[in-house]
C-alpha cells in the first residue's frame, strides 16, 4: 500500500515537469539519526545560508535542543545577531527590500523548503550549479534555470563546469566537474548531504519523536483491536 | 438512589424513552456487514475534527499576516500542537473517504430507496455542507495551495451569467483572494458551518430511526415482527452494534494512526508540497490541483470546454445524486437481487468516479483531457441509464428474512 502510495507520488511530479525540462534528482540518502550529520548541517548552513536565507519558523533554543547542542556553544557560534536570544525564531537575514535590489528577488525562507521541494531536489540543486558567463553571478543550475543566486559553496566544490556526454545509445546525460575547490567530489557530496539533512530535520522538526510515538500507538491499538474483536464475538454468540 | 434519580429525570424530560428509542431498543437489523461501520466512523472523525478544531483555534491567527506564521507556532512551539494540527488534516482526508464509502454503500443496498428519501436527501445535504466546510479550512493555513486553489474555484462564480463578478466579489469580501475573505472563511469554518452540520446529523439520525436501517438483503425487517412488536429479524442496537462499531473504530484508528504518524501529508495528497510556502499573490505555483476529495468534480469541470457549462456540469454531478431515489424506480433494493445490468452499471460507476479523481489531481493533456471526457459521460451515464431500465430491471425473487 505504502509502495503503491509511493509509486503514485513519484508520478505527479513527473506528470508536473513534463511540459518543461525534467532533469533526474539525486538521492540525497540523508538520515536525521545522524546527529552529527545535522551539527555540521547547521554549522554550514549559518555560515553559508543563512547571510541570506531565514529559517524563521524555528528558534534557536529548539534547534539546539533536537540536534545535541549546548545553549552556550549555540549562542557562541551559530547566533550572529548579537541582540538575538535562544528563544528568538531564527529571522538573521537581510532586509527584504535590499535583497530583492541585490538579487532580483527576496531569498525565500527556507525553514520548511524540504517539505516544498523534497530532499533530492536540495541535494540535487546544491550540487547543480554550473558555470555560465551569461548570468549576473557567472553561475546557472541545473534543476533551477536562470537562478538568481550566486554559487555560495564554490570556495567548497570549485568551479563546476557542465559537460553533456552523448552515451552510445543516443540519451544524453550532464555531468558537473568541478575543479579548484578545497574539497574533493565525495567531500562536497557530504556537504551537500549535511545542508539537506539540517533542512529536511527543519522542515519537519517532529518526525522522529512523531515516529517513536507512532508506534506505541500502533502497539496499543493492535491490543485493543483483538480486545474488541473478542467482545464483538462474546456478545455475538447468541445471534443467529 | 440511581432509580430515584433516573425517574425524577424521566418526569421531566423524557430521557430513559429517548435512550430506548435510539439507542437501547432501536431495532437493527442483524445482518450489517463492514460498509455499515462508516457511518459510525463518519460521526468519530467529526468529533475528532471539532474537538481537535477548538485546540488549533486556541493559537491560531486569522490574519493574511498571521495564519501561515501560527500554524508553524502550533506545529513547533505548542505542546503536541503537531498532534493537533495533523490530526485535524489527516482527518478531514479521512472524513472524505469514510463519506464516500458510506454513499457508496447506500447506492449498492439502495438505502436512498422509499422510505430513505429524506434520509438520503438530509445526507447528501451533510456532503454538500461538508464540501464548504472543507474547501473553507483549505484556505486557514494561508500557503500557495490554499490560496490559488480558493481563487481558482471561487472565480468559477464568475462563470455565472449577469451577477457572476458581482457575486465573486461578495464571496472574497475584495478583489482578490485576501485576508478579508480569510477572515470571513475563519468565521464560516468555525461557526458557521459546524452548526449547520451538527443540526444536519441530527435530521440524519432522526430521520434514520423513523424509518430504521436499511441492510445488504434490502428488506425490511418490519415487516416480520414477534407478538411483543419486536423485529423477528431485529437485535438492540445496543449493546450489539455498539460493540461490533468499537471493533470497526479499532480498525480504522489503525489505518488512520498509521498515516497520521508515519506519512501526515498523506503522500502530498493530504497536505500539499506547495501548501509549505506561504501564500504569495504575486507567485501562481506551477500546477494549481484541489485536494483529492474534490477532483473527481474538478476533472468534470475541466472536461468540458465552456467555464460556464464546466461549472454547471460540476454542480449537476452533485445535485443528481440529490434526485437518485427518484431516478432509480425499481422496486428492489439491494444490489444482491438486481439484475447483472445495475452490477455493471455500478461498478462502472466507482470506477469512473475514482479515474476522474486521479484525472482532476494531475496537470491536464490532450489524451487525458479526453479521458476525462469518457469519464464524465460515463459518470452521467450511470444515472442516466439507470433511470432507463430501472423501471422493468429483471431483478431476482427477494427473500422474506435476512439471509446472513
Amino acid at each position: 500500500m505504502k509502495k503503491l502510495l509511493i509509486a503514485l507520488v513519484a508520478l505527479v511530479p513527473t506528470l508536473a515537469f513534463a511540459s518543461g525540462s525534467s532533469v533526474h534528482l539525486e538521492s540525497a540518502n540523508i538520515d536525521l539519526n545522524d546527529t552529527e550529520s545535522l551539527q555540521r548541517g547547521l554549522d554550514l548552513f549559518q555560515h553559508n545560508c543563512s547571510g541570506c536565507h531565514s529559517t524563521q519558523y524555528q528558534r534557536y533554543s529548539r534547534v539546539a535542543d533536537d540536534l545535541g547542542i549546548s545553549l552556550d556553544d549555540m549562542r557562541e557560534k551559530f547566533m550572529f545577531d548579537a541582540d538575538a536570544k535562544p528563544g528568538d525564531l531564527m529571522e538573521n537575514s537581510i532586509p527584504e527590500d535590499a535583497a530583492a535590489k541585490w538579487f532580483g528577488a527576496t531569498p525565500p525562507d527556507l525553514t520548511l523548503v524540504a517539505r516544498v521541494r523534497g530532499e533530492d531536489w536540495i541535494y540535487t540543486y546544491l550540487k547543480g550549479f554550473y558555470k555560465d558567463e551569461n548570468r549576473p553571478f557567472g553561475v546557472n543550475n541545473i534543476v533551477f534555470p536562470s537562478v538568481g543566486m550566486p554559487h555560495v559553496l564554490e570556495h567548497l566544490q570549485g568551479i563546476p563546469v557542465k559537460e553533456v556526454v552523448k552515451q552510445e545509445d543516443g540519451t544524453e546525460v550532464t555531468t558537473i566537474v568541478a575543479t579548484g575547490g578545497s574539497l574533493n567530489a565525495e567531500e562536497y557530496d557530504q556537504v551537500v548531504r549535511d545542508i539537506t539533512g539540517f533542512l529536511v530535520y527543519s522542515g519537519d522538526p517532529v518526525k522522529l519523536e512523531r515516529e517513536s510515538l507512532g508506534w506505541w500507538v500502533m502497539g496499543f491499538l493492535f491490543i485493543f483491536l483483538v480486545l474488541t474483536y473478542l467482545l464483538k464475538k462474546e456478545y455475538w454468540r447468541d445471534v443467529h | 438512589m440511581i432509580k430515584n434519580l433516573v425517574d425524577w429525570i424521566d418526569a421531566r424530560i423524557p430521557m430513559t424513552a429517548t435512550y430506548n428509542r435510539h439507542v437501547g431498543q432501536y431495532a437493527t437489523p442483524k445482518n450489517f456487514n463492514f460498509w455499515y461501520f462508516f457511518g459510525s466512523l463518519a460521526m468519530l472523525v467529526l468529533v475528532n475534527q471539532f474537538l481537535t478544531g477548538i485546540w488549533l483555534t486556541m493559537n491560531y491567527v486569522p490574519t493574511a499576516e498571521g495564519a501561515f506564521a501560527s500554524i508553524e507556532y502550533i506545529m513547533r512551539d505548542v505542546e503536541y500542537g503537531w498532534l493537533l494540527r495533523y490530526m485535524h488534516s489527516t482527518g478531514a482526508s479521512a472524513f472524505f473517504v469514510v463519506i464516500y464509502l458510506h454513499m457508496f454503500r447506500g447506492l449498492i443496498y439502495g438505502s436512498y430507496q422509499k422510505p430513505r428519501e429524506l434520509l438520503w436527501l438530509f445526507g447528501m445535504l451533510i456532503f454538500l455542507v461538508l464540501m464548504a466546510e472543507a474547501f473553507m479550512g483549505y484556505l486557514l493555513p494561508w500557503g500557495q495551495m490554499s490560496y490559488w486553489g480558493a481563487q481558482v474555484i471561487i472565480s468559477l462564480f464568475g462563470a455565472i451569467p449577469f451577477i457572476g463578478d458581482d457575486l465573486t466579489l461578495w464571496i472574497r469580501g475584495d478583489f482578490v483572494v485576501s485576508g478579508a475573505t480569510l477572515n470571513r472563511f475563519f468565521a464560516l469554518h468555525v461557526i458557521a458551518l459546524p452548526l449547520v452540520l451538527v443540526v444536519l446529523v441530527f435530521l440524519h439520525l432522526i430521520a434514520l430511526h423513523e424509518v430504521g436501517s436499511n441492510n445488504p438483503d434490502g428488506i425490511e425487517i418490519k415487516k416480520n415482527k414477534d407478538e411483543n412488536g419486536w423485529p423477528i429479524d431485529g437485535i438492540p442496537f445496543h449493546p450489539y452494534y455498539t460493540v461490533k462499531d468499537i471493533f470497526g473504530t479499532a480498525c480504522f484508528l489503525i489505518i488512520f494512526c498509521y498515516v497520521l504518524f508515519f506519512m501526515p501529508e498523506g503522500g502530498g495528497y493530504f497536505l500539499e508540497g506547495p501548501n509549505f510556502e506561504a501564500a504569495n499573490s504575486m507567485k501562481t505555483p506551477e500546477h494549481i490541483a484541489p485536494v483529492w476529495y474534490f477532483t473527481p468534480f474538478y476533472a468534470i469541470l475541466r472536461a468540458i470546454p465552456d467555464k460556464l457549462f464546466g461549472v454547471m456540469g460540476m454542480g449537476l454531478a452533485i445535485a443528481v445524486l440529490f434526485v437518485l431515489p427518484w431516478l432509480d424506480r425499481c422496486k428492489v433494493k439491494s444490489v444482491r437481487y438486481r439484475s447483472l445490468t445495475h452490477k455493471l452499471n455500478l461498478a462502472q460507476f466507482a470506477v469512473s468516479f475514482v479515474i476522474l479523481g486521479y484525472l482532476g489531481a494531475v496537470p491536464a493533456t490532450p489524451e487525458l483531457t479526453i479521458a476525462a471526457r469518457v469519464f464524465t459521460l460515463t459518470y452521467f451515464g450511470f444515472f442516466f441509464f439507470l433511470w432507463l431500465y430501472s423501471k422493468n430491471e429483471k431483478t431476482k425473487p427477494v427473500p422474506e428474512r435476512l439471509t446472513h
